[in-house]
C-alpha cells in the first residue's frame, strides 16, 4: 500500500516539470501567434527592421538572433583560454591536491554571484577601460558584454571539464607514459581525445547558459536594435531586447517579443539537446 | 475547543473592527481602501502625498507603477478606482471608455544632461537637440553649437546621443517637444513613447540613462526632471518660444502650463507659448470615471476618491511638490481642475457640492 503511494507521489512530482515546460511552451506559440501571422514566419526570422512607427509597425528578429549569437560565440571563445587550464590544472595536473580543490572551490563560487553584479563590474569598471583603450567611443557594446559573459560562463565550463578529464582511464594514461610520452604528450594524445566529447560537451552546456543572460548583457551592449557591423558596435540581444520593451509593450510589439522568446526557448533546447548527446557519447567512450 | 477558540475569536473582532469599523475619517464616513495604477515617473511625489493622506484622512491608497498604459488598461477594465498617466487620453481612446476626468496632480520636465569636462553652462536650442538626435549634428565642435555658446570651449569629439530602451512618458514629452520644433524630426521620427533612434546607444530606465551619461565623456541624453534634480547631473538650458535660455526648475516647469489651457486640462504644454516657460515641460494627470458608481462601489469610497483628489490640488500638497523635485500646478490649473471634479457623480448626483 505504502509503496504504491509513495509511487504515485513520486509519478507525480516528476510529472511537474514536463507539465510546467508544455505551459511554458503552450503560452508562447499561443502568444506569439499574432506576430507570425502578421509578419510570416520566414520573414519575422530574416527581417532586421525593428520599428515603432504607429500605422507601419515592423518587427524582426534577425537583429537580436545575431546580437545572440555574436555574444555568446565570443564569449565562448575568450572563455576556452579562462576555463580549459582551470579544468587540466583541477583535473589533471593536480588531480586530488588541496590547491586543486580550493582552485575548484574558488572557479565554482563565481556561478553564484548574482549576474548583476557581473553587469555592474562591466559597466563601471570594463566599459571605462574600454573607453579609454579606443575600441570604442561609447564603451558599451558586444565586446563588452561578451568579455563578462565569458567570466561568467567559466565556472560552468571549467568544472565540468574538470570532472571529464578525472574521468580517463589511468591505464591509458600509464601505457603512454611507459612508451616514454612527456606529460604534455598525455595530455594531447590521450586525455584529450578521450575526454574530448565531454569536453566539448560542457561547453555546450556553458553556451546554453551565455544565450540566456539577461541582466548583463542588457547594461553592457548598448541596447540598439540594429545588427551590429562589428564586435565593438552596439547591438541587442534577444534576451535583452525582451527585458528592455515587455514593460510598455502591447498588442503586435508585444506578440513579437514573446516570438522572440519562443525563438530563443527552441535555440536554447537545441543547444541542451547537443550537449545531452555528446554527453552520452562520452560515457560510451 | 469552544473555550480555546473564544479569546481567538474576540481577539480577530477586534482587530477587524479597528481596521474597518472603528476608523472614522474627518468627516462622517468611514474609511477607504482606494487602489490605482499607471505612471511610475510621479511615483515618488504619489508615495509621499498618499502616505500623508492616510494619516490626514484615514484611507488608504495602494498604488501600483505599472506604467502609464497599464494603468488606464487597468481603469478601462474597471478593476481600480484611479489611473495615473503621463499622456492624456486621446479622443479615440476617449470613445472607447465611458465619460472620464483628467485631474492634473503636479508638473515635471525632461531635462537634456550631458558630460562634458569643465562645462558648466550649456545653451541649446530645439532644433539643434533635434539634428544631435538625428546624428546629423555629429561633433561637439559644430558650429551650430558653438554659435549658441560662444564662451565655452568645445571638444573636436564626437557626440553620443543617449535614449531610453524601454517605452516611457519620458520619451513622449522629449518627443513630442522636437515634433512641434523640428519639421525634421515631425517627419522622420514623429513622437511616441519608442521612437526609433538612429544613432546612439540606449539604457533601460531614467536611472540607466543617467548613469550611462555621468560615465560617459562627450554623451548627451534626455532624462526625467525629478531624477535629474535629485541626482544633479549638469544639463543644458533650452531657448523656449520667447527666445529665453531656460533652466529647469521647479518655477519654469509651472510657467509652462502659465498659457492657455482648454477647460478639460488635455493638452501639450511642451513648447509652451509663455514667458520664462521651460520648453520641456509636462502634467501628469489622475484620471477617474464621470460616473462613479461602477464595479460595485460604494458611495464612500467614491467620496474618497474625490478627497483624495480635492487633497492633492490644496495648496499644502502643492506646496510640496518642489520638495520632492516637482513643479506645482499654477492657480488656474487647480481652479480648473476643482470645478471638473464637480462634474464628477454617483448616480448621477454631484458628489462634491
Amino acid at each position: 500500500m505504502s509503496d504504491k503511494l509513495y509511487k504515485i507521489i513520486l509519478f507525480v512530482a516528476a510529472l511537474v516539470m514536463p507539465v510546467v515546460c508544455g505551459g511554458v511552451f503552450y503560452a508562447l506559440v499561443t502568444d506569439a501567434y499574432e506576430a507570425f501571422d502578421y509578419f510570416g514566419f520566414l520573414n519575422f526570422l530574416t527581417s532586421s527592421e525593428w520599428s515603432y512607427t504607429e500605422g507601419n509597425e515592423q518587427y524582426g528578429a534577425l537583429s537580436f538572433i545575431t546580437g545572440t549569437l555574436m555574444t555568446t560565440l565570443l564569449a565562448l571563445i575568450f572563455c576556452i583560454p579562462l576555463s580549459l587550464p582551470v579544468a587540466l590544472f583541477v583535473g589533471e595536473y593536480f588531480k586530488g591536491t588541496k590547491i586543486a580543490s580550493v582552485l575548484s572551490t574558488i572557479t565554482d563560487l563565481l556561478a553564484g554571484i548574482p549576474s548583476i553584479i557581473y553587469g555592474l563590474w562591466g559597466f563601471y569598471t570594463l566599459r571605462p577601460i574600454m573607453i579609454s583603450l579606443n575600441i570604442s567611443p561609447q564603451g558599451s557594446g558586444v565586446l563588452t558584454a561578451s568579455l563578462v559573459l565569458a567570466i561568467m560562463i567559466v565556472p560552468y565550463a571549467a568544472s565540468l571539464s574538470a570532472e571529464f578529464i578525472k574521468m580517463v582511464p589511468t591505464d591509458l594514461k600509464e601505457s603512454a607514459y611507459s612508451l616514454g610520452a612527456t606529460h604534455a604528450e598525455v595530455i594531447r594524445k590521450v586525455v584529450f581525445p578521450v575526454a574530448g566529447s565531454g569536453i566539448f560537451s560542457s561547453y555546450i552546456l556553458a553556451i546554453g547558459r551565455a544565450l540566456g543572460e539577461t541582466m548583463t548583457v542588457t547594461m553592457l551592449i548598448g541596447n540598439t536594435n540594429n545588427i551590429p557591423n562589428s564586435i565593438t558596435s552596439t547591438g541587442n540581444s534577444m534576451a535583452s531586447i525582451i527585458a528592455n520593451q515587455f514593460g510598455e509593450a502591447d498588442g503586435l510589439r508585444l506578440s513579437s517579443l514573446i516570438a522572440i522568446g519562443l525563438i530563443l526557448f527552441l535555440i536554447t533546447a537545441l543547444i541542451n539537446m547537443i550537449g545531452k548527446v555528446m554527453i552520452k557519447r562520452a560515457r560510451i567512450v | 475547543m469552544k473555550k480555546k477558540f473564544l479569546p481567538f475569536l474576540t481577539m480577530t473582532l477586534a482587530i477587524v473592527m479597528m481596521s474597518c469599523g472603528g476608523n472614522k475619517t474627518n468627516g462622517v464616513r468611514e474609511a477607504q481602501e482606494l487602489s490605482g495604477a499607471g505612471a511610475t515617473f510621479p511615483l515618488p511625489f504619489y508615495n509621499a502625498v498618499f502616505e500623508n493622506f492616510s494619516q490626514v484622512n484615514g484611507d488608504v491608497v495602494a498604488y501600483g507603477g505599472i506604467g502609464s498604459g497599464g494603468g488606464v488598461r487597468n481603469l478601462r477594465d474597471k478593476i481600480v478606482d484611479f489611473a495615473g498617466s503621463d499622456a492624456f487620453l486621446t479622443d479615440k481612446e476617449m470613445a472607447d471608455m465611458d465619460p472620464v476626468v483628467h485631474i492634473p496632480t503636479c508638473m515635471g520636465a525632461v531635462v537634456v544632461a550631458y558630460n562634458l569636462d569643465g562645462v558648466k553652462d550649456l545653451m541649446l536650442t530645439g532644433e539643434v537637440i533635434a539634428d544631435i538626435f538625428a546624428g546629423e549634428i555629429k561633433m561637439w565642435n559644430d558650429r551650430r553649437i558653438a554659435a549658441l555658446n560662444p564662451d565655452v570651449i568645445l571638444p573636436n569629439e564626437a557626440i553620443i546621443p543617449v535614449f531610453r530602451s524601454d517605452g516611457s512618458g519620458t520619451t513622449f514629452v522629449f518627443t513630442d517637444y522636437l515634433t512641434k520644433v523640428s519639421s525634421m524630426w515631425k517627419d522622420k521620427f514623429g513622437a511616441g513613447k519608442s521612437v526609433n533612434f538612429p544613432t546612439g546607444q540606449a539604457a533601460k530606465g531614467n536611472p540607466g540613462v543617467a548613469g550611462v551619461i555621468s560615465n560617459t565623456r562627450y554623451s548627451i541624453g534626455y532624462v526625467g526632471s525629478e531624477y535629474a534634480f535629485a541626482q544633479n547631473i549638469p544639463y543644458a538650458r533650452i531657448k523656449n518660444t520667447k527666445g529665453e535660455f531656460v533652466l529647469p526648475s521647479s518655477t519654469t516647469i509651472s510657467a509652462a502650463a502659465s498659457g492657455v489651457i482648454p477647460t478639460d486640462t488635455r493638452c501639450s504644454i511642451t513648447n509652451a507659448d509663455a514667458a520664462g516657460a521651460y520648453p520641456i515641460s509636462t502634467f501628469t494627470w489622475l484620471i477617474i470615471y464621470k460616473e462613479q458608481n461602477y464595479s460595485d462601489r460604494s458611495k464612500e469610497q467614491a467620496e474618497a476618491t474625490i478627497d483624495l483628489l480635492k487633497y492633492i490640488l490644496s495648496a499644502q500638497v502643492q506646496n510640496m511638490t518642489s520638495e520632492v523635485n516637482y513643479a506645482p500646478l499654477p492657480a488656474k490649473a487647480r481652479e480648473l481642475s476643482m470645478k471638473n471634479l464637480k462634474t464628477v457623480t454617483y448616480n448621477g448626483v454631484a458628489i462634491l457640492q
